[in-house]
Protein backbone atom coordinates (compact mmCIF):
# COMPACT_ATOMS: atom_id res chain seq x y z
CA UNK A 1 0.00 0.00 0.00
CA UNK A 2 2.88 2.57 1.02
CA UNK A 3 5.16 1.19 -1.63
CA UNK A 4 2.27 1.53 -3.96
CA UNK A 5 2.37 5.04 -2.91
CA UNK A 6 5.96 5.56 -3.41
CA UNK A 7 5.90 4.20 -6.68
CA UNK A 8 3.07 6.14 -7.89
CA UNK A 9 4.74 9.44 -6.13
CA UNK A 10 8.46 8.45 -7.80
CA UNK A 11 6.41 7.72 -11.60
CA UNK A 12 4.41 11.45 -11.33
CA UNK A 13 7.54 12.92 -9.68
CA UNK A 14 9.78 11.92 -12.87
CA UNK A 15 6.94 12.59 -15.48
CA UNK A 16 5.87 15.98 -13.89
CA UNK A 17 9.38 16.75 -14.25
CA UNK A 18 10.33 15.57 -17.96
CA UNK A 19 6.90 17.71 -19.00
CA UNK A 20 8.44 20.84 -17.56
CA UNK A 21 11.34 20.30 -19.63
CA UNK A 22 9.49 20.12 -22.75
CA UNK A 23 12.58 20.58 -24.83
CA UNK A 24 14.76 17.35 -23.70
CA UNK A 25 11.33 15.34 -24.45
CA UNK A 26 11.68 16.20 -27.90
CA UNK A 27 15.04 15.79 -28.55
CA UNK A 28 15.13 11.88 -28.68
CA UNK A 29 11.94 12.31 -31.40
CA UNK A 30 13.90 14.72 -33.30
CA UNK A 31 16.55 12.52 -33.53
CA UNK A 32 14.75 9.11 -34.34
CA UNK A 33 13.43 11.15 -37.26
CA UNK A 34 16.44 12.38 -38.29
CA UNK A 35 18.46 9.11 -37.83
CA UNK A 36 15.95 7.83 -40.08
CA UNK A 37 16.21 9.52 -43.12
CA UNK A 38 19.82 9.83 -43.66
CA UNK A 39 19.13 6.44 -45.06
CA UNK A 40 17.08 7.16 -47.69
CA UNK A 41 19.39 10.27 -48.29
CA UNK A 42 22.30 8.60 -48.40
CA UNK A 43 21.20 5.18 -50.03
CA UNK A 44 19.22 6.66 -53.14
CA UNK A 45 14.67 6.10 -53.02
CA UNK A 46 14.45 3.68 -54.80
CA UNK A 47 10.98 1.78 -53.05
CA UNK A 48 12.45 -1.59 -53.30
CA UNK A 49 15.62 -1.06 -51.34
CA UNK A 50 13.73 1.29 -48.77
CA UNK A 51 11.82 -1.37 -48.24
CA UNK A 52 14.03 -3.81 -48.09
CA UNK A 53 16.42 -2.25 -45.14
CA UNK A 54 12.98 -0.41 -43.49
CA UNK A 55 12.71 -2.89 -40.99
CA UNK A 56 16.40 -2.71 -40.09
CA UNK A 57 16.49 1.40 -40.02
CA UNK A 58 13.77 1.96 -38.39
CA UNK A 59 15.21 -0.55 -35.67
CA UNK A 60 18.41 0.77 -35.58
CA UNK A 61 17.16 4.64 -35.02
CA UNK A 62 14.67 3.53 -32.50
CA UNK A 63 17.30 2.00 -30.48
CA UNK A 64 20.14 4.87 -31.18
CA UNK A 65 17.34 7.25 -30.03
CA UNK A 66 16.68 5.41 -26.97
CA UNK A 67 20.17 5.70 -26.28
CA UNK A 68 20.59 9.55 -26.42
CA UNK A 69 18.89 10.28 -23.24
CA UNK A 70 19.16 7.41 -21.15
CA UNK A 71 22.03 9.23 -19.26
CA UNK A 72 19.40 11.40 -18.33
CA UNK A 73 18.06 8.78 -16.07
CA UNK A 74 19.66 8.88 -13.38
CA UNK A 75 22.21 11.80 -13.63
CA UNK A 76 20.30 14.33 -12.44
CA UNK A 77 18.87 13.18 -9.26
CA UNK A 78 22.52 11.89 -8.52
CA UNK A 79 23.39 15.44 -8.95
CA UNK A 80 21.29 17.22 -6.76
CA UNK A 81 21.08 14.41 -3.99
CA UNK A 82 17.53 12.82 -4.89
CA UNK A 83 19.04 9.74 -5.87
CA UNK A 84 20.79 9.16 -2.21
CA UNK A 85 17.44 9.75 -0.69
CA UNK A 86 16.19 7.42 -2.73
CA UNK A 87 18.66 4.79 -1.39
CA UNK A 88 17.71 5.76 1.98
CA UNK A 89 14.55 4.97 1.93
CA UNK A 90 12.56 2.17 3.59
CA UNK A 91 10.72 0.91 0.25
CA UNK A 92 13.23 -1.20 -1.55
CA UNK A 93 15.06 0.96 -3.98
CA UNK A 94 14.68 -1.89 -6.58
CA UNK A 95 10.91 -0.83 -6.44
CA UNK A 96 11.45 2.97 -6.83
CA UNK A 97 14.07 2.73 -9.44
CA UNK A 98 11.87 0.66 -11.59
CA UNK A 99 8.98 3.86 -11.06
CA UNK A 100 12.20 5.92 -12.52
CA UNK A 101 12.13 3.08 -15.60
CA UNK A 102 8.64 3.15 -16.48
CA UNK A 103 9.01 7.35 -16.48
CA UNK A 104 11.57 7.33 -18.34
CA UNK A 105 10.21 4.87 -21.01
CA UNK A 106 6.99 6.43 -20.93
CA UNK A 107 8.56 9.84 -21.69
CA UNK A 108 11.11 8.76 -24.04
CA UNK A 109 9.97 5.26 -25.86
CA UNK A 110 6.20 5.68 -26.32
CA UNK A 111 6.65 8.71 -28.30
CA UNK A 112 8.97 6.56 -30.24
CA UNK A 113 6.60 4.01 -30.91
CA UNK A 114 3.56 6.90 -31.37
CA UNK A 115 6.06 8.45 -34.26
CA UNK A 116 6.95 4.85 -36.24
CA UNK A 117 4.02 4.68 -38.32
CA UNK A 118 4.85 7.44 -39.40
CA UNK A 119 8.87 6.96 -40.11
CA UNK A 120 7.34 3.02 -41.34
CA UNK A 121 5.26 5.42 -43.96
CA UNK A 122 8.43 7.68 -45.45
CA UNK A 123 10.36 4.26 -45.58
CA UNK A 124 8.15 2.62 -47.64
CA UNK A 125 7.66 -0.37 -45.15
CA UNK A 126 4.73 -2.69 -46.29
CA UNK A 127 1.46 -1.73 -44.53
CA UNK A 128 1.05 -5.41 -43.15
CA UNK A 129 4.68 -4.95 -41.21
CA UNK A 130 3.34 -2.15 -39.18
CA UNK A 131 1.05 -3.90 -36.54
CA UNK A 132 4.41 -6.16 -36.03
CA UNK A 133 6.81 -3.01 -36.06
CA UNK A 134 4.48 -1.46 -33.48
CA UNK A 135 4.53 -4.95 -31.52
CA UNK A 136 8.10 -4.86 -31.67
CA UNK A 137 8.94 -1.23 -30.22
CA UNK A 138 6.24 -1.88 -27.43
CA UNK A 139 8.01 -4.61 -26.51
CA UNK A 140 11.72 -3.64 -27.74
CA UNK A 141 12.14 -0.21 -26.26
CA UNK A 142 10.99 -0.68 -22.53
CA UNK A 143 13.81 -3.80 -22.94
CA UNK A 144 16.17 -1.19 -23.71
CA UNK A 145 15.57 1.15 -21.13
CA UNK A 146 15.53 -1.40 -18.42
CA UNK A 147 19.14 -2.70 -19.74
CA UNK A 148 20.07 0.81 -20.27
CA UNK A 149 18.86 1.89 -16.66
CA UNK A 150 21.81 -1.24 -15.10
CA UNK A 151 24.42 0.96 -17.30
CA UNK A 152 23.26 3.97 -16.42
CA UNK A 153 23.37 3.11 -12.81
CA UNK A 154 27.25 1.62 -13.07
CA UNK A 155 28.11 5.17 -14.75
CA UNK A 156 26.29 7.45 -13.17
CA UNK A 157 29.43 8.65 -10.65
CA UNK A 158 31.60 9.13 -13.54
CA UNK A 159 32.14 12.45 -15.14
CA UNK A 160 32.63 11.39 -18.42
CA UNK A 161 29.86 8.72 -18.33
CA UNK A 162 27.86 9.14 -21.47
CA UNK A 163 30.39 7.89 -24.14
CA UNK A 164 31.19 5.11 -21.68
CA UNK A 165 27.47 4.35 -21.63
CA UNK A 166 26.78 3.84 -25.24
CA UNK A 167 29.90 1.50 -25.82
CA UNK A 168 28.68 -0.65 -22.71
CA UNK A 169 25.09 -0.65 -24.11
CA UNK A 170 25.15 -1.24 -27.30
CA UNK A 171 26.91 -4.70 -27.41
CA UNK A 172 23.65 -5.77 -25.25
CA UNK A 173 20.88 -4.35 -26.83
CA UNK A 174 22.50 -6.37 -29.96
CA UNK A 175 19.85 -9.75 -29.27
CA UNK A 176 16.94 -7.17 -29.17
CA UNK A 177 17.87 -5.64 -32.70
CA UNK A 178 17.94 -9.30 -33.80
CA UNK A 179 15.34 -10.13 -32.82
CA UNK A 180 12.83 -7.26 -33.44
CA UNK A 181 13.84 -6.34 -36.63
CA UNK A 182 14.38 -9.78 -37.79
CA UNK A 183 10.50 -10.29 -36.87
CA UNK A 184 9.61 -6.95 -39.02
CA UNK A 185 11.48 -8.11 -41.97
CA UNK A 186 9.40 -11.84 -41.42
CA UNK A 187 5.89 -9.46 -41.30
CA UNK A 188 6.88 -7.63 -44.52
CA UNK A 189 7.89 -11.02 -46.77
CA UNK A 190 5.01 -12.57 -45.33
CA UNK A 191 5.86 -15.10 -42.97
CA UNK A 192 4.73 -15.73 -39.65
CA UNK A 193 6.41 -13.83 -36.52
CA UNK A 194 5.18 -15.30 -33.45
CA UNK A 195 8.41 -17.14 -32.38
CA UNK A 196 10.84 -13.29 -32.29
CA UNK A 197 7.58 -11.69 -30.40
CA UNK A 198 7.69 -14.17 -27.92
CA UNK A 199 11.07 -14.81 -27.46
CA UNK A 200 11.04 -10.70 -27.24
CA UNK A 201 8.24 -10.80 -24.61
CA UNK A 202 10.33 -13.04 -22.57
CA UNK A 203 13.03 -11.10 -22.29
CA UNK A 204 11.31 -8.24 -21.24
CA UNK A 205 9.17 -10.38 -18.89
CA UNK A 206 12.96 -11.48 -17.43
CA UNK A 207 14.19 -7.88 -17.54
CA UNK A 208 11.22 -6.63 -15.65
CA UNK A 209 11.81 -9.23 -12.79
CA UNK A 210 15.80 -9.27 -12.84
CA UNK A 211 16.98 -5.74 -13.51
CA UNK A 212 15.41 -3.50 -10.61
CA UNK A 213 17.38 -5.46 -8.40
CA UNK A 214 20.35 -4.73 -10.94
CA UNK A 215 19.80 -1.26 -11.03
CA UNK A 216 19.58 -1.00 -7.34
CA UNK A 217 22.77 -2.53 -6.66
CA UNK A 218 24.56 -0.70 -9.56
CA UNK A 219 23.32 2.43 -7.69
CA UNK A 220 24.65 1.29 -4.09
CA UNK A 221 28.18 0.79 -5.96
CA UNK A 222 27.85 4.06 -7.91
CA UNK A 223 27.27 5.77 -4.46
CA UNK A 224 29.60 4.47 -2.50
CA UNK B 1 38.24 5.53 3.65
CA UNK B 2 38.88 7.87 1.08
CA UNK B 3 40.39 6.62 -1.93
CA UNK B 4 42.60 4.53 0.11
CA UNK B 5 43.55 7.48 2.36
CA UNK B 6 42.50 6.70 6.08
CA UNK B 7 40.33 9.68 7.20
CA UNK B 8 39.59 9.43 10.91
CA UNK B 9 40.58 5.76 12.89
CA UNK B 10 39.03 4.66 16.31
CA UNK B 11 36.14 7.00 16.49
CA UNK B 12 33.26 5.98 18.96
CA UNK B 13 30.20 7.56 20.17
CA UNK B 14 26.74 6.67 21.12
CA UNK B 15 23.68 9.07 20.34
CA UNK B 16 20.87 8.97 22.94
CA UNK B 17 17.34 10.17 22.80
CA UNK B 18 17.31 14.08 22.86
CA UNK B 19 21.16 13.96 22.15
CA UNK B 20 22.65 16.46 19.70
CA UNK B 21 26.43 15.81 18.71
CA UNK B 22 28.58 18.13 16.49
CA UNK B 23 30.98 16.99 14.43
CA UNK B 24 33.52 19.71 13.71
CA UNK B 25 36.87 19.72 11.54
CA UNK B 26 38.74 21.16 8.48
CA UNK B 27 37.35 20.47 4.72
CA UNK B 28 38.30 17.43 4.18
CA UNK B 29 38.63 15.56 7.69
CA UNK B 30 35.91 13.28 6.94
CA UNK B 31 32.69 14.56 8.32
CA UNK B 32 30.57 13.67 5.46
CA UNK B 33 32.04 10.63 4.77
CA UNK B 34 31.51 9.91 8.59
CA UNK B 35 28.00 10.78 8.30
CA UNK B 36 27.68 9.02 4.79
CA UNK B 37 28.94 5.86 6.65
CA UNK B 38 26.81 5.72 9.55
CA UNK B 39 23.38 6.09 6.66
CA UNK B 40 24.75 2.97 4.71
CA UNK B 41 26.32 5.03 1.73
CA UNK B 42 29.66 4.92 1.68
CA UNK B 43 31.79 1.71 2.92
CA UNK B 44 33.08 1.44 6.51
CA UNK B 45 36.39 -0.29 6.37
CA UNK B 46 36.76 -1.62 10.30
CA UNK B 47 34.07 -0.82 12.75
CA UNK B 48 30.31 -1.23 12.90
CA UNK B 49 27.49 1.05 13.58
CA UNK B 50 24.46 -0.30 16.04
CA UNK B 51 20.85 0.53 16.30
CA UNK B 52 19.03 0.27 19.40
CA UNK B 53 22.06 -1.78 20.17
CA UNK B 54 21.95 -4.10 17.18
CA UNK B 55 23.84 -3.79 14.01
CA UNK B 56 22.27 -1.86 11.48
CA UNK B 57 22.62 -4.07 8.77
CA UNK B 58 20.67 -6.72 10.73
CA UNK B 59 17.53 -3.84 11.36
CA UNK B 60 18.85 -1.79 8.11
CA UNK B 61 14.26 -1.37 7.30
CA UNK B 62 14.03 -0.53 11.05
CA UNK B 63 17.22 2.08 11.08
CA UNK B 64 15.95 3.52 7.62
CA UNK B 65 12.30 4.45 8.26
CA UNK B 66 13.55 6.19 11.50
CA UNK B 67 16.58 8.09 9.41
CA UNK B 68 16.36 11.39 8.01
CA UNK B 69 19.71 12.22 6.02
CA UNK B 70 20.64 15.22 4.59
CA UNK B 71 23.71 15.68 1.92
CA UNK B 72 25.75 18.66 0.67
CA UNK B 73 23.43 19.45 -1.88
CA UNK B 74 19.49 19.39 -0.77
CA UNK B 75 18.04 16.57 -2.33
CA UNK B 76 15.37 18.85 -3.96
CA UNK B 77 14.32 19.15 -7.54
CA UNK B 78 14.61 22.47 -8.77
CA UNK B 79 12.20 22.16 -11.50
CA UNK B 80 9.91 21.20 -8.77
CA UNK B 81 7.89 23.42 -6.19
CA UNK B 82 8.33 23.17 -2.43
CA UNK B 83 5.39 21.78 -2.07
CA UNK B 84 6.22 18.97 -4.59
CA UNK B 85 9.30 18.03 -3.51
CA UNK B 86 7.59 17.61 0.07
CA UNK B 87 5.13 15.36 -1.07
CA UNK B 88 7.60 13.37 -3.44
CA UNK B 89 10.01 12.70 0.22
CA UNK B 90 7.09 12.10 2.84
CA UNK B 91 6.04 9.29 0.43
CA UNK B 92 9.16 8.17 0.41
CA UNK B 93 8.98 7.49 3.99
CA UNK B 94 6.71 5.52 6.18
CA UNK B 95 5.95 8.20 8.55
CA UNK B 96 2.36 9.29 9.11
CA UNK B 97 2.70 13.31 8.38
CA UNK B 98 3.15 15.01 11.49
CA UNK B 99 1.80 18.24 10.53
CA UNK B 100 0.36 19.86 7.02
CA UNK B 101 2.61 21.00 4.66
CA UNK B 102 1.53 24.60 5.05
CA UNK B 103 2.33 24.91 9.06
CA UNK B 104 6.42 23.56 7.91
CA UNK B 105 6.97 25.93 5.43
CA UNK B 106 5.56 28.86 7.47
CA UNK B 107 7.90 27.12 10.10
CA UNK B 108 10.83 26.89 7.63
CA UNK B 109 10.12 30.76 6.60
CA UNK B 110 8.43 29.85 3.02
CA UNK B 111 5.48 31.19 3.71
CA UNK B 112 3.81 32.53 0.16
CA UNK B 113 6.45 30.42 -1.61
CA UNK B 114 5.04 27.23 -1.43
CA UNK B 115 3.96 27.00 -4.89
CA UNK B 116 6.98 28.82 -6.57
CA UNK B 117 9.56 26.51 -8.29
CA UNK B 118 13.10 25.83 -6.96
CA UNK B 119 14.60 27.45 -10.07
CA UNK B 120 13.34 30.79 -8.91
CA UNK B 121 14.02 30.66 -5.50
CA UNK B 122 18.02 31.65 -3.53
CA UNK B 123 19.77 29.27 -2.43
CA UNK B 124 19.14 29.92 1.26
CA UNK B 125 15.31 28.70 0.30
CA UNK B 126 16.03 25.70 -1.57
CA UNK B 127 17.70 25.15 2.02
CA UNK B 128 14.59 25.74 3.74
CA UNK B 129 12.69 23.69 1.08
CA UNK B 130 14.40 20.89 2.13
CA UNK B 131 14.45 21.26 6.27
CA UNK B 132 10.96 21.43 5.63
CA UNK B 133 11.09 18.00 5.55
CA UNK B 134 12.42 17.38 8.95
CA UNK B 135 9.08 19.35 10.09
CA UNK B 136 7.15 16.81 8.44
CA UNK B 137 8.27 13.68 8.54
CA UNK B 138 10.30 13.52 12.12
CA UNK B 139 12.33 10.65 11.87
CA UNK B 140 14.01 9.92 15.48
CA UNK B 141 17.19 10.06 13.75
CA UNK B 142 18.18 13.20 11.68
CA UNK B 143 22.23 13.42 10.39
CA UNK B 144 22.47 16.68 9.04
CA UNK B 145 25.48 17.23 6.54
CA UNK B 146 26.48 21.04 6.84
CA UNK B 147 22.39 22.27 6.81
CA UNK B 148 23.67 25.48 7.62
CA UNK B 149 25.11 26.23 3.73
CA UNK B 150 23.04 29.22 2.19
CA UNK B 151 21.38 29.74 5.50
CA UNK B 152 20.85 33.97 6.33
CA UNK B 153 20.99 34.98 10.53
CA UNK B 154 17.51 34.21 10.76
CA UNK B 155 17.46 30.60 8.79
CA UNK B 156 20.60 29.66 11.03
CA UNK B 157 18.11 30.95 14.02
CA UNK B 158 15.57 28.56 13.14
CA UNK B 159 17.50 25.64 12.05
CA UNK B 160 18.68 25.65 16.44
CA UNK B 161 15.28 25.93 17.26
CA UNK B 162 14.31 23.09 15.04
CA UNK B 163 17.03 21.19 16.22
CA UNK B 164 16.10 22.11 20.12
CA UNK B 165 12.76 21.01 19.45
CA UNK B 166 13.94 18.06 18.37
CA UNK B 167 15.86 17.04 20.98
CA UNK B 168 13.67 17.91 23.04
CA UNK B 169 11.18 15.06 22.39
CA UNK B 170 13.38 12.54 22.27
CA UNK B 171 14.90 13.14 19.06
CA UNK B 172 18.55 12.13 18.24
CA UNK B 173 20.82 14.79 15.96
CA UNK B 174 24.02 14.14 14.34
CA UNK B 175 25.13 17.18 12.65
CA UNK B 176 28.42 18.18 10.81
CA UNK B 177 29.15 22.59 10.70
CA UNK B 178 31.89 24.70 11.06
CA UNK B 179 29.89 27.03 12.31
CA UNK B 180 29.21 27.53 15.51
CA UNK B 181 25.42 26.65 16.42
CA UNK B 182 23.68 28.15 19.76
CA UNK B 183 22.23 24.74 21.47
CA UNK B 184 23.43 25.59 25.00
CA UNK B 185 20.43 24.59 26.83
CA UNK B 186 20.49 20.87 24.76
CA UNK B 187 23.88 19.62 25.91
CA UNK B 188 25.33 18.98 22.34
CA UNK B 189 28.71 17.08 22.50
CA UNK B 190 31.05 18.01 20.14
CA UNK B 191 33.53 15.70 18.40
CA UNK B 192 36.69 17.45 16.50
CA UNK B 193 37.92 15.04 13.64
CA UNK B 194 41.14 15.56 11.96
CA UNK B 195 43.60 16.41 14.62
Amino acid sequence: MRLGQAFCAMLGRDIRLAIRQRGELAQPLVFFAAVATLFPLALGPEPALLERIAPGIIWVAALLAALLPMDRMFRPDYEDGTLEQMLLSPHPASVLALAKVVAHWLTTGVPVILLAPLIALFLQLPMEALPVLLATLALGTPLLSLIGAIGVALTVSLRAGGPLLALLLLPLYVPVLIFAAGAVERAAAGFPVAGPIYLLAAMLVLALTLAPMAIAASLRISLS
Amino acid sequence: MRDDRVLFEAIGFTLTPGGIIQLEGPNGSGKTTLLRAICGLAPIERGHVAWRGTPRDEVLDEFLAALTYMGHVPGVKRDLTPRENLATNRALTTMEPAMPADTAFDRVGLDGLADTPLRRLSAGQVRRAALARLLVAPTPLWLLDEPLTALDADGKRMLERLLADHAAVGGMILISTHHPLDLADTGAQRIRLGD
